[in-house]
């Protein structure tokens, strides 16, 4: 690849992005503007800049990977994408978010769910466990985007680190929601094109999409070889059912990201950066397709990578990648492609993760700075926006820490981008989707319900982390060390956190809330105002 | 069909496609709909910023 070309896209990439930082900078005003763009952006740049932020390169790099291991049964994470992340989240919690966030003047969301329940502790609990377990979400994701451009542009990771972090820091802490929704939009559209000519190409180089998925069917006693003994079967069929692969591949990744979408904080906060519900509705035909055009594309080309690697070097893409799979779409992009098209594809990338970080600064410091400092301890500054931004810097800081660290604490290639974001996307599950449903549907639901199912869910989800789930608890080594063995119960190792810890906080939920007395009806009818139509 | 090697890989792109049919039909449907009485909204709105004062940085000044 012709390096000057490589710089020449890239310079260009960050010139627009630069611009439309600056825009968002300059039309801030006041804090409706800082974390909610001002509730008047458009519907288009709402949905790209929520697929923008929903993909980043872990949903590209590291669950591409990941097919490439798995095979293509994991494509049902691309329907959950879709059905649960775009049309279930836009129709059914969108509209009633935007509705009540504005009845009740909120701007992030610990802050719609303590004032729905009448309750500052959630809201100062909320916006504290979002912003301690967030960095680990951000941190993976920076990961997945300076080893590809330390990787490309042959520079040191902590240098490509520090560039990375500061660019994107520059336009969240000056532009505010409307520098991150801005960028989003045009990383987006970027994001788009790049898979757009991801797929067909891939397609033309393995002749044609019948032909290519009939290779890779071929290659199933390969497959079988390498990982038959796990239940793998082949990468165009599921693994054998109950088997480890299949736990893996159903529990950690479908469930653990497909339904843990809803609750994400980052996302459901920009219901409330539209004027109106029919915007929203007109959001879902964009984030469909949006979605659709990128996990789908990541996971085929990464399963059909195994068919290209096979008839060039002989080897599955595992062992192409010497057996990391965070190699594996890095490598396929630069030998499959036309040189280009790396360039092209490696703004595409940067876009992904840039997009997906801007998103993760920014709820972290409103959540640090507008739930925690000023609601939960009474922090009093001349403008709001001030806190916000010096509790974004925190939040930077402690993501850019772990994306330094982490790499050296899981040295030997497990996906750790894709087991950040799913820990990450399984605790808001289990602690906020269970009040976060009761918030917009059940005016029954109680306060003490809500703070109950939220301790639940964060309680269950850290003990299976650190004392049951394998994939955590044996390198984190505590219940080695407190009970001298690895796993509490090991029959249960593969199961992840979500699958145990968001029914027990549902159930919860349901029993306190029958057992105690609903949130004041003043606060009930003030949330619920025109619900209905909205 | 089309070199799946079974109908529960089949299935999971059958309902991909589907699904991200369902979005634009849905979206072009209620293009227009819910009709809302946006007045009291941007009348609420437009108190609350009265009581947000503007930044004394950054800003469009």
């Amino acid at each position: 690849m012709n390096l000057i070309f490589l710089v020449l896209v890239v310079v260009a990439y960050l010139v627009v992005t630069g611009i439309l930082g600056y825009l968002g900078f300059r039309s801030t005003k006041n804090s409706t503007d800082y974390l909610l763009a001002g509730r008047r952006i458009h519907p288009m740049v709402m949905a790209l800049s929520y697929g923008a932020t929903f993909i980043s390169t872990s949903a590209i790099i590291g669950f591409g990977g990941a097919a490439a291991v798995y095979g293509m049964g994991i494509v049902w994470l691309t329907f959950l994408n879709i059905m649960v992340g775009i049309f279930i989240a836009f129709v059914f919690f969108g509209r009633r978010t935007r509705k009540m966030g504005h009845n009740l003047d909120a701007h992030t969301f610990p802050e719609l769910l303590g004032k729905r329940y009448g309750s500052r502790f959630l809201q100062t609990a909320g916006g504290a466990l979002i912003f301690c377990a967030m960095p680990l979400y951000a941190g993976s994701v920076i990961i997945g985007g300076v080893q590809f451009v330390s990787q490309t542009l042959k520079v040191q990771y902590e240098v490509a680190l520090l560039f990375f972090v500061a660019v994107v820091a520059l336009y969240v802490v000056m532009g505010g929601m409307k520098g991150v929704m801005y960028t989003d939009a045009f990383q987006g559209a970027l994001m788009f094109a790049g898979m757009a000519f991801l797929l067909c190409y891939t397609y033309y180089v393995l002749g044609g999409v019948g032909k290519a998925h009939q290779a890779l069917t071929d290659l199933a006693p390969m497959a079988r070889e390498a990982f038959g003994k796990a239940g793998h079967t082949g990468w165009t069929s599921m693994p054998v059912a109950f088997s480890p692969y299949w736990w893996q591949l159903v529990t950690t990744i479908v469930l653990g990201v497909g339904i843990g979408v809803l609750a994400q904080p980052q996302l459901t906060v920009r219901f409330m950066t539209v004027k109106s519900g029919h915007e929203l509705n007109r959001a879902v035909v964009v984030g469909g397709i949006f979605i659709a055009m990128m996990t789908g594309v990541a996971f085929t080309v990464g399963a059909l990578s195994n068919v290209y690697f096979v008839n060039t070097v002989g080897k599955i893409a595992l062992l192409a990648g010497d057996k990391k799979t965070d190699n594996i779409m890095p490598l396929f992009i630069d030998r499959a492609m036309p040189p280009w098209f790396v360039a092209f594809f490696f703004v595409t990338l940067l876009a992904a993760a840039m997009s997906t970080l801007s998103s993760q600064f920014h709820a972290m410091g409103t959540a640090f700075g507008r739930d925690f400092l000023e609601r939960g301890l009474n922090v009093r500054a001349k403008n709001s926006v001030a806190i916000n931004r010096i509790a974004m810097g925190a939040g930077i800081i402690l993501s850019t820490l772990i994306a330094y660290a982490l790499p050296r604490f899981y040295a030997g290639g497990t996906a750790i981008i894709a087991t950040g974001t799913a820990i990450f996307f399984g605790l808001c599950a289990a602690a906020f989707l269970p009040l976060y449903v009761g918030a917009l549907y059940f005016r029954r639901a109680s306060r003490e319900a809500a703070i109950a199912c939220f301790s639940a869910g964060v309680f269950v989800s850290l003990f299976w982390l650190f004392f049951v789930h394998a994939k955590e608890a044996v390198p984190l080594g505590l219940c080695k060390s407190l009970f001298g063995r690895p796993s509490l119960f090991p029959a249960l190792a593969n199961v992840d956190p979500i699958v145990v810890a968001l029914p027990i906080s549902t159930v919860v939920f349901i029993v306190v809330s029958l057992c105690t007395r609903p949130v004041p009806a003043e606060v009930a009818d003030k949330a619920f105002r025109g619900v209905k139509t909205a | 069909m089309f070199g799946f090697g079974d109908a529960w890989v089949f299935l999971a792109y059958a309902l991909t496609l589907g699904s991200a049919a369902l979005c634009v039909a849905y979206g072009i449907v209620n293009w227009n709909k819910p009709r809302e009485d946006q007045s009291e909204e941007l009348k609420e709105e437009a108190e609350w910023e009265t009581r947000d004062p503007d930044l004394n940085e950054g800003g469009s000044r």
